[in-house]
């Protein structure tokens, strides 16, 4: 099985390496290859985007694992003679830029995603040989649940669902709740537009959630965990269910876990989909069987939860990470992120972005390397406008913010908030008064109706939204659309209805030009909204065949034969049969 | 394998996994068998990730390669689904995107065969906490 070819060199294949010689890089440095008489021995070959666009074009020589940079033609040479043939390294190439973090290049460290890609979900063998249950085994053995309640506390892990609330804290209080019976809960009903870190964490490594639910209910004094999943991840509950089923089989749950007299059983409840479910008072009333609609804080569930028992709701990602936490010791986890953000964020890209993914990063990282060093850059290289995050209760970051080192704190510093992890990434061509439209559509079909802010001041909004996407606005609709997006903000009962018009106060802080745009100079900056886009005939075009005219099927367009013809606009449906039918292009939009 | 009663089962229990993959991949022991890790999640699957791993699974005893093939989680590239992650003995994990059946086929004959790497690589783009 030895290779014919000795060493291989990698190249970029993202756009801006490809194109920055104007030459076919990999028939070019082939064709070098064979000049030094190489080609038998070396070859070069393209390899998926690098993510390092900045610094392109990039070349990796395997098996040497070294990576050039800002390659030009001429370095070619210098690489074959210096690196291929003398193997001495072209330092000058070699960009090192050391993560802080983890003490290597890479921008990403793993610690949720841990197991993800490397284990066969389906098999605790795999999962108990990389220290898989170790964390269980040395929490009941080794500390008291007051001990392991400290260690999570001293971790500063927070929140991974959204709210950020300190996990240990949250663990304390749940513990201190007298009850003859307590629950853990693990809130499985990822609901943000675009988000998919709790399904692949579930689909990848369900183990983790297992052992982290144990422990934690080892460390509040549960005997009992429920998983609230949706129905919409089949997957997902397939594997956990067959995971859940093998770690009863190994005795890792169930009664007199490690031979202690620590009991764990876990059940899993389906969730129908519904958004506000994913709010840990709704989700309890969804699991009792109830309408999944939220109640009022105080009582927290960690006093009155599931049954009127003692509840603690924690995020898949949040549990993700205990394991790791008990394995490596709080202080290692501390030593990770910002000041008050400890650890990494898993975060789900999408959007205008080349390398749609799942990431995860240190806290603290910014948003141009997730952006650029991560995901690849813009797709078709157009300009960055905005990342929303936090889904439709978040904000958008804007360019301004590139540089924002992202945590809990800053990110609602700038307006948005962390939300559980889903990143969309607008360029130029996105109209931030659709984008508000959008969120608010989602948050108008997911709103429960129990509360009189949500419900109706919602729909209003929404409706507003709608009349200046249709050019039908005014500067008074932007006035009261401000207005009402505090009061609905104000007044409603839970984080749904809280946050909703998040999306509106931030893109009108942010892009406020934008909304007088769509009422005061009537039309769409990004082009984005069509009701502002009107069909012209091109003068230079038009030969005057009236096939245009004949096809319009509301007669708004005029003109005799042989001579240019005009569209009225006022009659005009904008139904663009006049510009399939055109065949000297004449007829375009503006 | 019996039921976990005590931490020393738990060890026990590792070692004894670790010792019979130690005799499946690594050199010293009698079969070299090549580690293949098929991104099956959601999305790898919709990208076609199961026809990939069938067609694998189906094809490598055909042409009498000796490998375990494994299905695995989501990798993280979502971009470059269905996505493999082939270990040849004593060497570093390479990840392939966009892996359709021609390429997978390429795979097999050029790079499980050969050992000549072929267009598609990922770099791996992360660092591991283990």
């Amino acid at each position: 099985m030895s290779s014919k070819y000795k060493k291989s060199l990698l190249v970029c294949n993202g756009s801006s390496c490809q194109k920055a010689m104007n030459i076919d890089l990999v028939q070019h440095i082939n064709d070098k290859l064979k000049e030094y008489g190489l080609d038998n021995e070396i070859n070069a070959i393209l390899s998926v985007c690098f993510n390092k666009c900045s610094i392109g074009p990039n070349i990796i020589v395997h098996p040497d694992n070294v990576e050039y940079s800002t390659v030009t033609k001429d370095d070619i040479d210098d690489i074959i003679i210096e690196h291929l043939l003398n193997n001495r390294i072209v330092d000058r190439l070699v960009y090192n830029e050391i993560n802080e973090i983890s003490g290597t290049s890479k921008k990403q460290y793993r610690i949720v995603l841990r197991n993800c890609g490397f284990i066969d979900p389906e098999n605790i063998e795999d999962y108990i040989e990389l220290k898989g249950y170790d964390a269980l085994a040395k929490c009941l053995t080794e500390y008291t649940p007051v001990e392991t309640i400290q260690e999570i506390i001293k971790s500063g892990l927070r929140g991974r669902g959204g709210g950020g609330f300190s996990t240990g804290l949250k663990w304390e209080i749940t513990s201190k709740s007298e009850a003859d019976q307590k629950y853990v809960v693990c809130n499985a009903d990822e609901g943000d537009p675009g988000a998919f870190m709790d399904r692949s964490v579930l689909e990848g490594d369900p183990h983790s959630v297992i052992e982290a639910m144990a422990i934690c209910g080892y460390a509040i004094g549960a005997n009992k965990g429920i998983v609230y999943i949706r129905a919409e991840y089949p997957l997902a509950i397939k594997r956990l269910k067959i995971a859940i089923d093998q770690a009863r089989e190994y005795g890792l749950i169930g009664k007199k876990i490690f031979g202690t007299d620590f009991n764990f059983e876990i059940e899993l409840k389906y969730g129908a989909g519904a958004f506000v479910c994913g709010e840990e008072t709704a989700l309890i009333q969804s699991m009792e069987g109830l309408r999944g609609e939220p109640t009022l804080k105080p009582p927290f569930p960690s006093v009155s939860g599931y049954l009127g028992k003692p509840t603690n709701v924690n995020n898949v990602e949040t549990f993700a990470n205990i394991p790791a936490i008990i394995n490596k010791g709080s202080e290692w986890f501390s030593s990770i992120g910002t000041e008050k953000s400890k650890g990494t964020k898993v975060f789900a890209l999408a959007g205008k972005i080349n390398n749609v993914g799942l990431i995860e990063v240190p806290m603290g990282t910014t948003l141009r390397e997730v952006i650029y060093d991560i995901g690849g850059g813009i797709v078709n290289d157009k300009k960055f406008k905005a990342a929303q995050t936090g889904g439709p209760s978040g904000g958008c970051l804007t360019e301004k913010d590139l540089d924002l080192p992202i945590d809990f704190d800053s990110l609602s510093a700038a307006g948005s908030m962390m939300g559980s992890g889903g990143m969309i990434i607008m360029d130029e061509d996105d109209c931030m008064v659709a984008m508000a439209r959008f969120y608010l559509e989602f948050t108008v079909e997911e709103s429960c109706g129990k509360c009189a802010p949500c419900r109706i001041g919602n729909k209003r909004l929404h409706e507003m939204l709608i009349k200046l996407c249709d050019d039908k606005g005014t500067l008074e609709d932007i006035d009261l659309l401000r207005n009402l997006s505090v009061v609905v903000k104000d007044t409603s009962l839970c984080g749904l209805g809280q946050t909703s018009p998040n999306p509106i106060l931030s893109t009108m802080k942010n892009f406020y030009d934008e909304y007088h745009a769509h009422v005061v100079d009537h039309k769409c900056p990004s082009g984005q909204c069509t009701s502002f886009l009107k069909y012209y005939i091109d003068r230079e075009h038009c030969i005057g065949c009236l096939v245009c005219a004949r096809n319009c099927p509301t007669n708004a367009i005029f003109g005799e034969k042989k001579k240019l013809h005009i569209i009225n606009h006022e009659i005009c449906i904008k139904c663009g049969i006049c510009m399939d039918k055109c065949k000297f292009d004449a007829v375009y939009l503006n | 394998m019996g039921i976990v009663k005590t931490v020393e089962d738990l060890n026990k229990i590792r070692n004894s996994i670790k010792e019979k993959n130690k005799k499946l991949f690594s050199k010293n022991g009698n079969a070299k068998l090549i580690d293949i890790k098929i991104g099956m999640a959601t999305c790898g699957i919709a990208s076609g990730a199961k026809g990939v791993m069938d067609f694998l699974i189906e094809e490598l005893p055909k042409r009498n390669i000796n490998a375990k093939v494994k299905q695995t989680g989501c990798m993280g590239y979502c971009y470059a689904e269905p996505t493999i992650a082939i270990t040849l003995p004593n060497q570093n994990p390479i990840v392939f995107g966009y892996v359709d059946l021609k390429k997978a086929d390429e795979i097999i004959e050029k790079f499980i065969k050969k050992g000549e790497l072929v267009d598609g690589i990922i770099p791996i783009n992360y660092e591991l906490a283990t």
